[in-house]
């Protein structure tokens, strides 16, 4: 899915969305998971969301906290670290993904253990953790049901909250039977047996392994207090099992006190899973003697961040809480898939953060691709829990794009329609001669197929040709005098 | 009220019949029709497509043609204009442009009404007087429903008019894909959505789709032609414009009628 252009990571893919989304747009089994999927979550969301009455203003203190996290946070950041130390925990701090990959990588090494169970993550995934991690002769287990349906096989998490969204149940039952030790070779497709099989499998791993790596839903910089927001349990065993816990956590993720988890912990689950709150909330805060794990590491991750925080527009994807309620409702991820967007973080959220978080290195840049992924229709805006404007930002690096790599020839294009829009006498001449086009339509008055980059659109539609008048020639004309002034007149006449 | 009417660029040269009823509508209600010639585009392509300083002289043209404080207001037949002009005018002239266009800009752009608001909100009248004897589904397009806000207003209007047979259209919140430059640079993706729309108006039965925004309809319309689906595309505009003593067919109507599909 990604390349290793010297940085490791799952930020960018190989080809452009266009390109990427013809395969997932191709896959009928993938759309119709997605539909189903997306459908069922953004419904059961949208019932628990209008359960509250206090919604709006929720979204409006989440986002408030949100951008004061990011105004005040090399001063947050400091006071985290001083209250995760001073409760027995280590702080490290990574710029990137290579600097992060390799602390984690020492720390398991001084344990001597080369087997580690991981809770699901985002910035793991994000810094290719795993990939790093195996390099180094470490096999790092993932313990979320759906990053395990994704871990055996072989395959790339397509959704934030569900890795797996893109699969149905008989794929799964395929997957687990080909790539699961010891699994009943008569499992059937009931989500509850396919859940059990992943149960035991998992269970002998919890109770073996001595070193989990997790990341973090909120980190309290009040307290040093670290979180994990799931629904399964698989990692409450990650956090509380072994003797080794280390996290890594990007460095936007901290709420200024525990009270503000009052705000989040409303809006997260019902964003996310459509639940008014979520099975399990761990949280934790340095070490506690003979109480879980005895040796505490949280790895603070850059990887972008600050560049994204440099941006006054962009800045504002930062406030993200990874609910993934702008996917459920995007008719292009719903339709394009998750891979399509290269990046571990795909649909609206991808299309904003990605690209900032790796800026556009060529003109070719996949990721240049993703900012116009999006009709812009506005749905992802109005269901963010912490108020995102997901498409000003979607129009801002549309801009930066366009400004820092021109496109040829449709920079021209615009700039001549810009002269022409610009240029009242030169447009009033040129709007005359669209009906020149009604010799493309031929004897049905009807276009089906125009060359060049227009040919998208006809490919699935026809086209009326050009009226014989444009507006402004029919309103210069004795009929539209005639037909307003009556009109008016009856008006008046009524009156 | 002296209204400035503002027929858009693809109004004004592709669908000129939705902007002739928009024009109808208006002064049949006993207002004045002003159509300043000096009007081209908002300048949402230049916007949605990244060129925010190309869109600036656009900024200018259409606050220069409307600038005339003699107008009460300007209608624009299109929630999607109506929504570039009411968000991003002011902004690009405050970030590309100079002071003085900011400050034109928010005098025109706070007096720019899409249809529905202008008839609900500033006319005063949901019935209007029109009937239209036919089985027609809305297509509340995004820009009126997100952005804009219009609400029920369209439907408003739509109910009001005699004789209509309106049947709501399943999954009405979903984009019909078309999104301007995103129908060509996804246009695998924008033909997935608008064959999912294009399917969705075929359940109602109704024969007519309607909104408030020809670029939707060109989307929507084309893709039922296409697919020879056997409904039309019409804009609201015109269904508020045919009456009994002027009723609308395909190929008359109280103008004269362009071709459509």
């Amino acid at each position: 899915m990604s390349t290793f252009l010297g940085m490791p990571g799952h930020l960018r893919g190989v080809e452009s969305f266009p390109r990427a989304a013809h395969r997932g747009l191709t896959n009928a089994t993938q759309r119709h998971n997605l539909t189903h999927a997306t459908t069922t979550i953004r419904d059961k969301r949208a019932a628990v969301v209008a359960e509250l009455d206090d919604w709006q203003e929720l979204r409006a203190a989440g986002s408030a906290i949100k951008r004061d996290v990011l105004a005040r946070l090399p001063e947050l950041l400091e006071q985290f670290e001083a209250a995760v130390t001073a409760r027995g925990g280590i702080v490290h701090w990574a710029r990137d993904a290579a600097e992060a990959g390799a602390i984690v990588t020492d720390l398991i090494r001084a344990t001597g253990e080369t087997e580690v169970l991981k809770v699901k993550s985002m910035a793991t995934q994000e810094i290719a953790l795993n990939e790093q991690l195996a390099a180094a002769g470490i096999h790092a287990q993932e313990t979320d049901l759906a990053e395990l349906i994704i871990q055996l096989g072989h395959d790339t998490p397509s959704h934030i909250l569900v890795p797996a969204i893109h699969r149905n149940r008989a794929e799964i039952r395929d997957i687990f039977l080909a790539g699961m030790p010891g699994v009943d070779p008569d499992l059937s497709t009931e989500p509850a047996d396919l859940a059990e099989a992943s149960r035991v499998f998992l269970r002998t791993q919890f109770l073996r392994t001595r070193v989990a790596i997790s990341g973090c839903n909120f980190g309290i910089a009040e307290t040093g207090t670290v979180s994990v927001v799931e629904s399964e349990g698989n990692g409450r065993m990650c956090v509380t099992l072994p003797q080794t816990l280390i996290t890594v956590m990007g460095i936007e993720k901290l709420l200024p006190t525990y009270r503000d988890l009052e705000v989040f912990l409303q809006l997260l689950p019902r964003s996310s899973t459509g639940e008014r709150m979520n099975p399990y909330t761990s949280l934790w805060t340095g070490v506690t003697p003979d109480d879980g794990p005895q040796e505490f590491h949280i790895v603070l991750l850059d990887n972008g961040r600050t560049r994204a925080l440099a941006d006054s527009v962009g800045r504002e994807a930062l406030k993200c809480i990874r609910c993934s309620a702008c996917l459920n409702v995007c008719p292009v991820y719903e339709r394009a898939g998750g891979h399509a967007y290269g990046s571990t973080y795909p649909g609206p959220i991808g299309a904003i953060l990605t690209p900032q978080l790796t800026g556009f290195e060529s003109a070719d840049d996949p990721n240049g691709s993703l900012p116009f992924a999006s009709s812009l229709c506005g749905r992802c805006n109005e269901v963010c829990p912490v108020e995102i404007p997901i498409t000003d930002i979607l129009l801002e690096l549309r801009h930066r794009k366009v400004t820092e790599y021109p496109p040829v020839p449709e920079a021209t294009m615009m700039q001549t329609l810009t002269q022409l829009w610009s240029h009242p006498r030169l447009w009033n001449a040129a709007a005359g001669m669209v009906a020149l086009g009604r010799v493309l339509g031929g004897r049905d008055h009807t276009i089906t197929s125009v060359p060049g980059f227009l040919g998208g659109w006809t490919s699935v539609r026809d086209v009326a040709v050009p009226p014989k008048q444009t507006f402004r020639q029919w309103f210069a004309g004795s009929e539209a005098q005639h037909l307003l002034t009556a009109a008016r007149r009856g008006a008046e006449g009524e009156a | 009220m002296r209204v400035g009417l503002f027929a858009t660029c693809i109004g004004d040269v592709m669908f000129p019949d939705a902007v002739k009823a928009t024009a109808l509508v208006i002064s049949r209600l006993g207002h004045e029709v002003v159509f300043p010639t000096e009007q081209s585009c908002c300048g949402q392509m230049h916007v949605n497509t990244g060129y925010q300083r190309e869109a600036v002289p656009l900024v200018r043209t259409y606050t220069d043609a409307f600038a005339d404080p003699a107008l009460d207001c300007v209608v624009i037949p299109s929630g999607s204009c109506t929504a570039a002009v009411r968000e991003h005018h002011v902004r690009l002239a405050e970030r590309y442009g100079d002071p003085a266009l900011a400050d034109g800009a928010r005098r025109v752009s706070t007096k720019s009404y899409d249809l529905a608001e202008f008839l609900i909100d500033l006319a005063g009248v949901e019935d209007v007087g029109a009937f239209f004897p036919h089985r027609v589904t809305y297509h509340a397009s995004c820009h009126s429903l997100r952005f804009l806000r219009v609400g029920d207003r369209p439907y408003r209007l739509l109910q009001a008019v005699a004789d209509i047979d309106l049947v709501p259209l399943p999954n009405r919140e979903e984009c019909c894909g078309f999104g301007g430059t995103f129908s060509l640079k996804n246009a695998e993706t924008s033909a997935a959505m608008v064959a999912d729309k294009a399917r969705h108006v075929s359940e109602t039965a109704a024969e007519y789709v309607t909104a408030g925004d020809a670029s939707c309809l060109m989307n929507i319309g084309g893709a039922l032609a296409r697919q020879r689906a056997g409904v039309r595309a019409l804009h609201l505009a015109e269904i508020l414009a045919s009456t009994r003593a002027h009723p609308w067919s395909p190929t008359s109507a109280a103008y004269t009628k362009e071709f459509m599909l």
